[in-house]
């Protein structure tokens, strides 16, 4: 069974008191997402892809299509909280979504909302910090952490409703890039060792690449799909989408086009020092 | 500069006035205050300043921030010690500048008057000092909890004033920020009368406000998103203990209110 299914999901902004003018955000989304699966997707500003995040759990319905989280369809309202709790969600504002004080206090946030037992909680805050790495600062306030603690923090707290997915929209915007790192360190640490299914929404291609799976959203469409290696190649098509190719496959598509035969599917730095070792 | 505002001022440590139920505080603050406006003699008084010094030293308070907390409202007590001293009607005693008149009664209802004040002051700090403010609030909604069925929201007062308390760092960080690039764009917020500075500010205050919508909307949207369903079926991990310390401190209050009671006829 998928983790979650997108079938033709159709969703508009309404401009309008009478729904008159609709613009449309998604437009017939099909999309599968298995378990355990890392997924990163990719698409320029008001590509639709923040707004495909939120029907992940719930926040947003759609007008047309529907849903599916572990076989459960997200307009039924009678399982809202079991969707919400099995789809945990990461926002952009490490700060705009710690509610407590106290870092082990917002972490239990979401269990005490769910109503777990007190010692069941404590386990779970205790395990969820140790999981980010965060269990150090388990009594600070959170205005004393920098961005990329604050955000594992967040994610912390996320885990601490044991969710099975974690759906993460651009958690790593306003970060610098240490907390980059740290964050997209920890994400794929969830994903290999406890085998949370993540979607990571994110428009650096230097973490798509770190996807099992990337898929390319455009004016709330899926314009491409596959494993990074094979959508990265096509830097042409991702260009006329507004989209940055990483590094090494833009460098590898230039020296082509000069002429020089060289392998077009070069994602990192090391391959590519391989690749051009090997030149005679 | 901005950031040294701190709500409450509390004071960390593990003393044992510090250790107590949060809800045992601040019910013997409550009945503490109501004690110092029963107390009608000057022995009183000195039973209740014995007893406050005895907390006061049990929860390892440097005298300085009590001292810091009477500064605040010295020009009150003076104020209402003057009227109390010379709008008393009695017997004269001294005439100042041989025209305002302080009178015996009024002396002495001026000298209850300030230490009533101080003393509520005092008892007040102790118990801000020696809670953090997110115990505060546990105690309270605790409290509340209660009147939950005549329609007090306890869970919801309680979460906004943790929200509030969450949100004050932040909004005080921004508002330093917001500051800065409106002096970095020649506003100037030192000189002028106090309506002058007062109009300089609203460049301060409206993307101030506006941010702090824009944030309320996305914590809410982020609340959600973690099951936030109000105060129904909801469990904490914190769960407040009454252990033996407790009702020592409760027996040890009840002690001090009877020989509180009893002073009031020593006169």
């Amino acid at each position: 069974m998928e983790m979650i299914k997108v079938e033709n999901v159709h969703y508009f902004y309404k401009k309008d008191i009478n729904d008159e003018v609709k613009t449309v955000a998604l437009e017939g989304i099909n999309l599968e997402i298995k378990k355990g699966e890392f997924v990163a997707i990719i698409g320029h500003n008001g590509s639709g892809k923040s707004t495909l995040a939120k029907h992940f759990n719930a926040i947003l319905l759609p007008d047309n299509g529907r849903v599916i989280v572990e076989g459960i369809d997200t307009r039924d309202n009678e399982h809202l909280w079991d969707i919400r709790s099995k789809v945990g969600m990461v926002f952009q504002n490490p700060d705009n979504q710690i509610v407590a004080t106290i870092v082990e206090e917002d972490v239990a946030f979401g269990p005490e909302n769910l109503g777990v037992p007190s010692e069941e909680i404590r386990k779970r805050v205790d395990d969820a910090l140790k999981a980010v790495e965060m269990i150090d600062y388990a009594k600070h306030g959170p205005h004393l952490l920098s961005g990329g603690q604050k955000q594992r923090v967040a994610i912390a707290g996320v885990l601490a409703m044991k969710p099975s997915c974690i759906v993460l929209d651009e958690p790593t915007a306003m970060l610098d890039p240490s907390g980059r790192k740290e964050v997209l360190q920890t994400i794929k640490r969830l994903n290999m060792e406890e085998g949370i299914t993540i979607v990571l929404i994110t428009h650096f291609m230097e973490e798509a690449v770190e996807a099992d799976r990337v898929v390319v959203i455009s004016d709330g469409k899926v314009v491409l799909e596959g494993i990074p290696r094979e959508v990265f190649k096509k830097v042409t098509l991702l260009k006329k989408l507004g989209l940055d190719v990483p590094q090494m496959m833009q460098l590898a598509h230039d020296l082509r086009k000069e002429g020089l035969d060289i392998n077009e599917d070069i994602l990192t730095i090391e391959e590519m020092v391989d690749a051009l070792c090997q030149l005679k | 500069m901005i950031k040294d505002i701190t709500i409450g001022q509390y004071l960390p440590g593990d003393s044992f006035i510090h250790k107590l139920d949060p809800r045992v505080k601040i019910l013997l603050a409550f009945l503490y205050i109501i004690l110092i406006f029963l107390i009608n003699n000057f022995y009183g008084y000195l039973v209740v300043i014995a007893f406050t010094l005895l907390v006061v030293m049990l929860a390892k308070i440097p005298i300085k921030y009590l001292f810091n907390g009477i500064k605040g409202v010295i020009w009150l007590i003076i104020f209402t010690a003057v009227l109390n001293a010379t709008l008393t009607p009695g017997k004269v005693i001294f005439k100042l500048f041989n025209l305002i008149p302080f009178t015996d009664k009024g002396i002495d209802l001026a000298l209850f008057m300030s230490m009533r004040l101080i003393l509520l002051i005092v008892g007040t700090s102790v118990l801000t000092l020696t809670t953090s403010p997110i115990s505060l609030t546990d105690g309270i909604e605790r409290l509340l909890n209660p009147f939950k069925k005549i329609g007090v929201p306890a869970h919801e007062l309680a979460m906004m004033m943790t929200i509030a308390l969450r949100f004050i760092p932040t909004l005080l960080d921004e508002t330093d920020k917001i500051m800065k690039a409106q002096m970095a764009r020649g506003a100037d917020f030192d000189s002028g009368g106090i309506i002058k500075k007062a109009k300089n500010l609203i460049p301060v205050l409206v993307p101030l406000f506006i941010s702090a919508f824009r944030r309320a909307d996305e914590l809410a949207l982020a609340m959600e998103a973690r099951c936030y369903r109000g105060g129904e079926n909801r469990t904490r991990m914190k769960q407040l203990k009454t252990d033996k310390r407790d009702y020592i401190a409760i027996a040890a209050f009840i002690a001090f209110s009877i020989i509180c009671i009893i002073s009031r006829r020593w006169r």
